[in-house]
């Protein structure tokens, strides 16, 4: 009992009240809830392949059948450069990455939606929602990458020391989905239109990245307008750090990083203008 | 250090009234959404931003909560009244954080929990284990007090056999039991309880209730909103009334219960009955005044036991052509027991037609209920259909003392109701 009084009379004060500023997130509250980030991750991979046959198999067979109809069509029909490579691993490396960024937007669309009855009946975070939904498409992720280490020594390329540089690009391709995934989240909770638009929106932005052609095959004069999409500073520098063949990071690079810079803040201030009401409308 | 646990200043929630997706667009909430602070640098008026919120769409809004400032102490347990709409549930919306108010603020000293929350996170492809755990730290718990606590609540939910078992194999009963046992667990500083919300059967609520209880007598925190009138008496110490988002009166739980009784019932006497009571049904006829009177047309202002009494009630169709009418009605307790019903059919009356505007008279010879005051609630039902009926009662009686028997003669001891009987020795 004593105990139990001394942890009353050390329990915080909330405040409750209208928020007012575009930036006045409650980091505090975010890092108590971190463990119920974990158990949403954990969760969330737990039962995405529940009672599937073939269980974490579909992470695989995903990005790779893909990459199977890609080397055909775009490779050996359409003859789209490769930069040299074979074309199993020039379209793996780069679906690799895209795959992850499009399930995750995809997921953290429906996430505030999907978790509607608990958003109105209990108070959390609401940030956590989309952030379980990006981060936990990284266990996919790290099962398709497996494989594609196995295709990399069955067609002898070896990785160099630009490897390392890998999680540094997944890190940006993970901040990229927060980002829209914010926007898409809150705005699926008021209008259910965006679910429809998402899987749309995700298909324009495939064609905008450069997954089923290299980068350079973009005119010289539109490269500083394609480099502001960070995807394609991502898949580029995804198949460069694997293979080290392609376009190095350089300049046209870092607006990349400043989109995604950009995308996140103002993904973090609409965001918490919605948190608060969220319950309400959703 | 102060014993205050919850202060509110002036809490108000707007909410926008009908259907959002016919007056907004998506560009508009986009706009809004970036334009409101810079709104609120050029008017800083309250009232400019419902001006501004209606501006900005042809809607209405309506302040669910106004100006609600109130405290509460450690371990004491408030009861919330109020009829619907009045903002009860608005009010522990906002305290429990699952949505913000639009002006004014609170403060909170503790873990806030509420028995809504049963079941929330649950996720039916993990097992009861797994879900223990999920749902806990929804509700708010670290992992290691759910370690701590594990045992303790499986033992509660007498779970044992199944806990192992994917929970969507669960039968409803031992899904309810386990949700509840994790809730219950979380050992709130502040328990919010909502009633008129809460699912389940009457066994499940009176589980809610006992637990309700418990953390009162451990001298926690509680506030409970309920439409139950005994149970906000039985376990409350101080009660607020809400009325139309503002605290009409608040105090110790009697006083305030009965000013709410009174309230809305001495409203109802007026003649725009039509809109002050809470009703339910089609509305094809609805009830618009109610009086009593003696069988020789005198009004009554109280009643006699023993007497002859006629209960008037006046109503209005919307529509002629209504057949089959059937008209009940009901006398309660304050607190809200049902002592008596009778419908016109229960004597195979059923109205085959009916004025537009009319009386309908319920004649209750030698009125058998002892002194007190009552509730009466009525209900027209039309085709077997309720076309009206007032679930919290359309008025009240007074009872006096009356020479039920004929006798003179008066009980020395209280009981609630007096039959017509003879004795006799064989």
């Amino acid at each position: 009992m004593a105990v139990k009084e001394s942890a009353r009379e050390s329990a915080p004060v909330i405040v409750i009240r209208p928020r007012k500023g575009w930036w006045d997130i409650d980091w505090r509250s975010l890092w108590e809830y971190r463990e119920l980030l974990y158990f949403f991750i954990w969760r969330d991979v737990k039962v995405r392949y529940k009672q599937t046959l073939i269980g974490a198999a579909w992470a695989i067979i995903q990005p790779f059948m893909t990459m199977v109809v890609f080397s055909l069509f775009f490779g050996k029909l359409a003859k789209i450069p490769s930069n040299g490579l074979p074309y199993p691993i020039f379209y793996y490396s780069a679906l690799l990455p895209w795959t992850y960024f499009a399930n995750s937007i995809q997921n953290a669309t429906n996430t505030i939606v999907a978790h509607q009855n608990m958003v109105k009946k209990v108070y959390f975070p609401r940030l956590i929602l989309p952030l379980s939904a990006v981060l936990s498409g990284l266990v996919d992720f790290a099962i398709a990458f497996s494989v594609l280490l196995g295709m990399m020594l069955f067609y002898g390329i070896m990785p160099t020391w630009k490897l390392l540089l890998l999680p540094v690009l997944l890190f940006l391709a993970t901040l990229t989905a927060f980002g829209v995934g914010l926007w898409l989240s809150a705005l699926n909770a008021l209008y259910r239109d965006v679910r429809y638009a998402t899987p749309f929106l995700i298909q324009l932005w495939l064609f905008a990245s450069p997954v089923a052609y290299p980068a350079s095959m973009v005119p010289e004069r539109w490269q500083w307008l394609y480099w502001l999409n960070p995807m394609t500073g991502v898949i580029e520098g995804f198949r460069w750090a694997l293979t080290g063949q392609g376009q190095p990071l350089n300049n046209l690079f870092f607006v990349s990083l400043c989109i995604v810079g950009l995308m996140l803040v103002l993904g973090l201030m609409f965001f918490h203008r919605m948190e608060g009401t969220i319950a309400d409308v959703v | 250090m102060s014993d205050v646990v919850i202060r509110a200043e002036r809490l108000s929630k707007l909410y926008r009234i009908g259907q959002r997706e016919k007056f907004t667009t998506l560009r508009d909430v986009i706009s809004r959404t970036f334009t409101a602070p810079f709104r609120r640098w050029f008017k800083n008026n309250q009232n400019e931003i419902v001006s501004n919120y209606q501006s900005s769409t042809s809607n209405n809004y309506i302040w669910a909560l106004k100006d609600v400032s109130f405290e509460v102490k450690q371990g004491e347990v408030v009861g919330i009244i109020g009829r619907n709409g009045a903002g009860k549930s608005t009010l522990l919306k906002i305290l429990a954080r699952i949505t913000e108010p639009t002006e004014g603020y609170a403060e909170v000293r503790g873990r806030v929990g509420s028995l809504l929350e049963v079941g929330t996170g649950f996720h039916p492809e993990l097992t009861g284990r797994e879900n223990i755990y999920l749902s806990g730290a929804v509700l708010g718990m670290k992992k290691r007090e759910i370690d701590r606590k594990f045992d303790e609540i499986v033992a509660f939910a007498e779970m044992e056999k199944f806990i192992d078992t994917p929970v969507k194999y669960y039968s409803s009963g031992m899904y309810v039991r386990l949700a509840f046992a994790v809730a219950a667990h979380l050992d709130p500083e502040i328990l919010l309880v909502d009633e008129v919300l809460a699912v389940g059967d009457a066994a499940f609520q009176k589980k809610c209730l006992g637990k309700m209880g418990d953390v009162a007598k451990e001298g926690r925190t509680v506030l409970f909103v309920s439409h139950n009138m005994a149970a906000i008496e039985n376990l409350c110490s101080r009660a607020i009334l809400l009325h139309n988002g503002r605290i009409f009166s608040e105090g110790e739980t009697r006083s305030v219960i009965r000013t709410y009784l009174q309230s809305f019932l001495s409203e109802t006497s007026s003649s725009s009955l039509l809109d002050v009571i809470e009703r339910e049904g089609t509305g094809d006829i609805q009830f618009t005044d109610f009086h009593v009177e003696d069988i020789y047309g005198n009004k009554l202002s109280v009643i006699q036991s023993g007497q002859d009494v006629v209960f008037v009630f006046k109503f209005k169709c919307k529509n002629e052509q209504l057949r089959n009418i059937d008209f009940g009605v009901g006398i309660y307790t304050l607190t809200g027991e049902r002592l008596t019903i009778f419908h016109s059919q229960y004597k195979n009356q059923v109205f085959e037609k009916v004025p537009k505007e009319g009386e309908a008279r319920c004649i209750i010879k030698r009125f058998p209920f002892a002194p007190g005051r009552y509730i009466i609630k009525i209900s027209i039902i039309v085709n077997n259909v309720v076309a009206d009926s007032t679930p919290l009662g359309i008025g009240y009686i007074d009872v006096v003392e009356g020479d039920f028997w004929g006798t003179g003669k008066v009980p020395k001891v209280s009981f609630p109701f007096l039959i017509d009987a003879e004795w006799s020795i064989m």
